[in-house]
């Protein structure tokens, strides 16, 4: 592969003929006081500076073009997705600047921001049962896309699209800034991250690099499946991809997602807190090397739970939210 | 002995506890075990072939063993097994 120049501090981030190709191109950022060890560096790629503040830009853009490309979506029609936030709010957008209807299945006991941001975008709401997580939306939406053929779902669980903008965009900017790579650690909802990652990395760095997933342990009111047989797997995971699968509670993703904030001004979402975590204890069991993690999102959308300045047992709520 | 952690969802195939004590070096040991005392769990943590469920996921402490060696993971004493539904992430 080709090595382009490398962005060191260079001061703009590029020009663009508009806000959607905007997208990507995000900073690579070192977290020193994070590192365990000197040998170990950790680096923060920002995806919360996508237009809208999430790495779901890239997904939802990737969803779309896809779509376009294929002839399967004309300007006027409705899209309908299942999504507990960032895919929606991004398609939101994407949507809106493109001339497309939108629909969201989303569980309702998501934070309040979602909904504002979504209705912003000009995307119209479908609450699912919040007791049954995003599993519930899933369900929903199917359901309204088998009842409607109006609709295109994109389907960000099972389109090849969502890890192809990783293949094809995130892992070949890391790859541009750094050589080596020892682990790559992202969380895991709908695989995409680290599928598309993971794979690009594999083949251009060989069995060295690991592929460590950070997930979300949710909390036991949102695991509210009537029988095991209605788990849920998405299409798009390749399990053996992964080299570790490490999960995270609430409460360690928020003090996590503090400590971002405290020690290297990070204003990141619960994910990132999930993400950072699992990165320092990857960094910790390595002598030397790259460990990269992904910022799946900022901040702004869970002000309102109070994460960043209440003790986390004050946090209402805690397991009875669908942080990510 | 190791502790497994029970999901709401299977609890009331084990008299409604939310954590179990059972035997096992192995996850598919304990797994067993788990099985024997409660036989209501059995089809539900395994398949046919006696394989772990598809949507089963079983984890060393916060590990999942799918990734690790499976049902041949080794457990030691003192080691917790989380047993959690699979479930749809993702945003």
């Amino acid at each position: 592969m080709a090595t382009p120049e490398r962005l060191e501090n260079r001061p703009c981030g590029g020009r663009y003929g508009d806000i959607v190709q905007s997208i990507g191109n995000t900073p690579l950022v070192e977290l020193k006081r994070l590192s365990p060890k000197p040998g170990v560096r950790i680096w923060a790629k920002l995806e919360s500076r996508n237009p809208t503040g999430s790495i779901k830009d890239r997904v939802a853009k990737s969803l779309i073009e896809d779509a376009e490309a294929r002839g399967a979506i004309q300007p006027g029609q409705t899209i309908l997705e299942p999504t507990s936030g960032n895919t929606g709010i991004s398609l939101a957008m994407i949507c809106k600047r493109k001339g497309y209807r939108l629909q969201v299945v989303m569980p309702d006991n998501v934070t309040p921001e979602r909904t504002q941001l979504l209705q912003m975008y000009g995307a119209e709401i479908v609450y699912s049962d919040g007791s049954k997580g995003s599993n519930g939306a899933v369900e929903l939406a199917l359901e309204l896309a088998e009842r409607d053929a109006r609709y295109y779902m994109p389907y960000q669980y099972g389109n090849p699209a969502n890890p192809a903008a990783h293949y094809n965009g995130t892992a070949l900017e890391i790859l541009e800034e750094l050589d080596e790579i020892s682990a790559f650690v992202a969380g895991l909802g709908t695989g995409g991250t680290l599928m598309g990652n993971g794979r690009r990395f594999k083949e251009e760095l060989g069995d060295s690099v690991k592929i460590v997933a950070a997930e979300p342990m949710q909390g036991e009111p949102v695991q509210g499946l009537r029988s095991l047989d209605d788990g849920f797997i998405p299409p798009i995971i390749d399990l053996s991809l992964l080299d570790r699968k490490i999960f995270v509670t609430n409460r360690d993703a928020i003090i996590w997602t503090r400590k971002l904030l405290d020690e290297e001004g990070l204003f990141a979402g619960v994910s990132t807190g999930a993400i950072a975590r699992v990165a320092v204890r990857i960094a910790n069991e390595l002598d030397e090397g790259n460990v990269v993690f992904i910022v799946a999102d900022d901040g702004w959308k869970y002000l309102s739970s109070g994460i960043y300045t209440r003790p986390v047992d004050e946090i209402e709520n805690l397991d009875a939210t669908v942080w990510w | 002995m190791a502790t497994v952690k029970i999901p709401p969802v299977l609890r009331p195939s084990v008299g409604g506890e939310k954590q179990v004590e059972a035997d096992g070096a192995s996850v598919g040991e304990v797994l067993r075990s788990l099985a024997a005392a409660h036989p209501q769990t059995q089809s539900q943590l395994f398949s046919a072939d006696g394989e772990l469920n598809r949507y089963v996921n079983v984890y060393l402490n916060d590990e999942d063993v799918r990734v690790l060696d499976g049902l041949e993971t080794r457990v030691g004493e003192g080691d917790t097994l989380v047993i959690l539904p699979a479930m749809a992430g993702g945003r």
